[in-house]
């Protein structure tokens, strides 16, 4: 049954990664707004108008 | 303000939602010919690649990951992007997802019915298969996370939050259940053994149920569903916990299939106890999906995607408190084994995955051509037929199985067994399984009735081509924050963030695979175990050829009702050199492990010839091939060098040995075939092995008890 010690750790570590990211999320503001996403996420981005399409900039960062 | 204009990549979508639709009928169509087969076996047509046992992987691979995973690649690439405002990373990429992953399960679909499998359960596929697997998933991974790296919207809805829970944990999954010696282009053996094996494989299983089955599409249903409702989420708030609470819990639920087994008591009831407590996020996430729908019902009632979505998410809720309470001991010691499970499985399949599945399907095909659905009345007809199909499915499998559990159980006044004979049980059971079939038959009725009208808005609409948006985006995304070091650097930066993902992945997998060379576990704790046989080897190995394991176990439980019908309950010494094991999920037939010595090898001969010859009324396929094809010994000496490299102690120069022990062996199953006048059968064929290793099951044991 040695296999559960590797099951367990891989599990700690994954659950570790878990926590390390919540903590993560947790300081770069993700929860700060917990209203107003759920209600930004109905709302389709539009189609360009007409006039004012022009060509996405390159972006900064490959 | 600064404005962005790019478009999000719909081919892509439409791309995965035909492989849905596709694979869908497939995947269907596989299942139903198996469950014809467990009332009318020659509905394999006679031919040894379409048995149950070589059909079922093939049926589950496909609507496991063929159909739910093509079907969510569909949903999450449409809705991530939207989510990210962000074509995806990597169009490239997407379509090596896309072609990748659909070749896989092209594989899956020749090599399954070949018999060549692992027999491990949703991880049947051989060696270089997995290996594809892992490299496609990678991929996907990678594209996933580049997407939210370049995103222009700095919150991660909840969505996307479950999606990359099941990115990470499912490769985590994958890599370590997968792990085997090859010993041939499409044979390997498992890394691990018996009990250990066990627990890896329901390790893997139980989370890929939840990381495959459920996260994803809960991330889908926090998208789609309040879209569909033009609703927002009941309670962001709850979503957000329930994710945290449900991915911490979810990896600790695998030993809820081994309860009662040889697995150690206290993994046993760790498993259970983290089962029980899965109720409580699996349920916040059906109340915020159900409690979304405050005030728009009416809009359900008019729209077929809405009611799917409905019945989805509270087929979600039936299985999520069933799990729960079929991982209570006292629950599975009569459920294990039985169609229960299956009925358990199918709820949650049908209902919540498939029903999902449809709803996105008809709620993106109207988007993806710009028309309208072809016809809402077909989809209606779809909703009743697919929801008849869930009950005619489950509703006789909770019959079959409680009767299946009940019988096997029940004692007479006198203390025996009231059903001594197993096949009393398989025959009590045909008219339920009859009504299974029905049910499968009206579900995939429905499916077809989708096919068609989903066809119709095709055809009736324009090309698919790509949104084109325009976003609005603030200059100094970075700018809010004050420290700009750290995580906040790195995610500007994609390229250097997924080299160092793939580093730390690979990191990751040198830690956790090299350990596994130096563990050695063939310390027998039964000393009069010894290894197979090199006839019992091949003999075991034809045994997960012809899927044997899909009707029968090999685990015996500590009850007297199975010791009384078997013998001596399973130990978990017993199976330290069983590469794969074989502990079997669902007894269609009986328990295998203490059929050693138990019929002589004419019966064996007999009934795999013809099993209604020795058992009228079974529904076990005959195996006539069996008998006529050359057992192949010319890989005998690589299997016995796997064997050996993941711990089966056999002597060095073995593989000198091997042959001539092989035909000695042989030779002496033929003389005792002769004895139950069978007298043509000949050393060579592949049935010799076959008894050898059957007549060898379970014996090692009653061997210390002589002594």
């Amino acid at each position: 049954m040695e296999v559960i010690i590797l099951l367990i750790l891989a599990s700690l570590v994954l659950a570790g990664g878990f926590l390390g990211v919540f903590i993560w999320a947790s300081r770069s503001g993700q929860f700060e707004d917990t209203t107003t996403p759920a209600m930004r996420m109905l709302v389709d981005d539009p189609a360009p108008k007409a006039e004012s399409v022009r060509q996405s900039p390159k972006p900064k960062h490959s | 303000m600064n404005v962005q204009t790019f478009r999000y990549d719909n081919k892509i979508v439409r791309a995965f939602a035909i492989a849905t639709v596709i694979w869908a009928i497939v995947g269907m169509v596989a299942g139903l010919l198996a469950a014809v087969q467990l009332f009318y076996p020659g509905a394999n047509l006679n031919l040894q690649y379409t048995t149950f046992g070589r059909l079922r992987p093939l049926h589950t691979n496909a609507v496991i990951f063929a159909f739910v995973g093509n079907g969510m690649f569909m949903g999450i690439y449409y809705s991530l992007q939207r989510l990210c405002k962000a074509r995806m990373f990597s169009d490239a990429l997407s379509w090596v997802n896309f072609w990748g992953w659909n070749l896989i399960i092209v594989a899956a679909a020749v090599t399954l019915p070949l018999g060549l499998t692992t027999s491990k359960e949703y991880a049947e596929l051989e060696w270089p298969i997995d290996i594809a697997i892992a490299l496609v998933w990678v991929v996907f991974a990678v594209n996933l996370f580049g997407t939210i790296v370049k995103r222009r919207e700095k919150h991660m809805y909840v969505a996307i939050w479950f999606y990359i829970s099941t990115a990470i944990t499912v490769a985590v999954l994958h890599i370590f259940n997968s792990l085997a010696m090859p010993a041939g282009p499409f044979k390997s053996y498992s890394m691990y053994a018996g009990v250990q094996d066990a627990l890896v494989q329901w390790w893997y299983g139980h989370n890929a149920v939840a990381f495959f089955l459920t996260t994803p599409y809960l991330g889908l249903m926090y998208y789609y569903l309040p879209k569909a409702a033009e609703r927002p989420v009941f309670s962001y708030r709850l979503s957000i916990i329930h994710f945290w609470a449900l991915i911490f819990l979810y990896i600790w639920a695998g030993p809820h299939h081994l309860l009662y087994t040889a697995l150690p008591d206290w993994a046993q009831s760790l498993g259970m106890v983290f089962s029980v407590m899965l109720v409580a996020p699996s349920w916040g996430g059906m109340l915020n999906g159900l409690l979304t729908l405050r005030g728009a019902w009416d809009k359900v009632r008019q729209d077929p995607m809405l009611k799917f979505m409905v019945v989805a998410v509270t087929a979600y809720g039936m299985a999520t408190l069933e799990g729960p309470l079929l991982s209570i001991k006292s629950v599975n010691s009569l459920s294990h084994f039985t169609d229960w499970t299956i009925a358990h499985v199918h709820t949650g399949a049908l209902g919540w995955n498939g029903f999902l599945t449809f709803s996105l399907l008809y709620w993106l095909f109207p988007r993806l051509y710009r028309t309208k659905l072809y016809s809402v009345k077909l989809a209606n007809y779809h909703f009743w037929l697919g929801l008849l199909g869930i009950m005619f499915y489950a509703v006789p499998m909770y019959f079959s199985g409680v009767t299946q559990g009940l019988m096997w159980k029940q004692f007479t006044a006198d203390g025996f067994l009231q059903y001594p004979n197993f096949l009393e049980t398989v025959i009590r059971l045909l008219p339920m399984h009859r009504l299974r079939a029905v049910g499968g038959t009206l579900f995939i009725l429905g499916v077809l009735v989708m096919a068609y009208n989903l066809y119709k808005t095709a055809k009736s609409g324009q090309p698919v081509t790509d949104d084109e948006v325009q976003v609005p985006v603030v200059d100094d995304k970075h700018g809010a924050h004050e420290k700009e070091g750290g995580h906040r650097w790195l995610e500007s930066k994609p390229a250097l963030f997924t080299i160092l993902t793939t580093v730390a992945v690979l990191i990751g997998g040198l830690i956790e695979i090299v350990p596994l060379y130096l563990i050695k576990n063939n310390v027998p704790t039964i000393s009069s175990v010894k290894p197979y046989t090199a006839l019992e080897v091949l003999g075991r190995d034809l045994y997960i050829r012809e899927g044997c394991v899909s009707c029968h176990s090999q685990m015996v439980r500590p009850f007297r009702s199975e010791t009384e019908r078997y013998g001596e309950y399973s130990k978990a010494g017993e199976y330290v050199y069983d590469h794969p094991f074989l502990w079997g999920s669902k007894r269609t037939g009986p328990d295998l492990h203490r059929v050693g010595g138990k019929y002589p090898n004419a019966w064996h001969y007999n009934h795999m010839e013809n099993p209604n010859t020795t058992s009228p009324g079974s529904v076990m396929p005959p195996y006539p091939w069996l008998l006529s094809q050359k057992l192949d010994t010319s890989s005998l000496p690589a299997r016995i060098k796997a064997l050996r490299s993941v711990g089966v102690p056999y002597p060095a120069d073995y593989e000198s040995k091997a042959q001539a022990e092989l035909e000695t062996q042989a030779k002496a199953v033929v003389e005792g075939l002769k004895t139950g006048m069978v007298m043509d059968a000949k050393p060579d064929r592949e049935i010799i092995a076959l008894i050898a290793y059957l007549q060898r099951l379970g014996t090692d044991i009653k061997a210390q008890a002589k002594n």
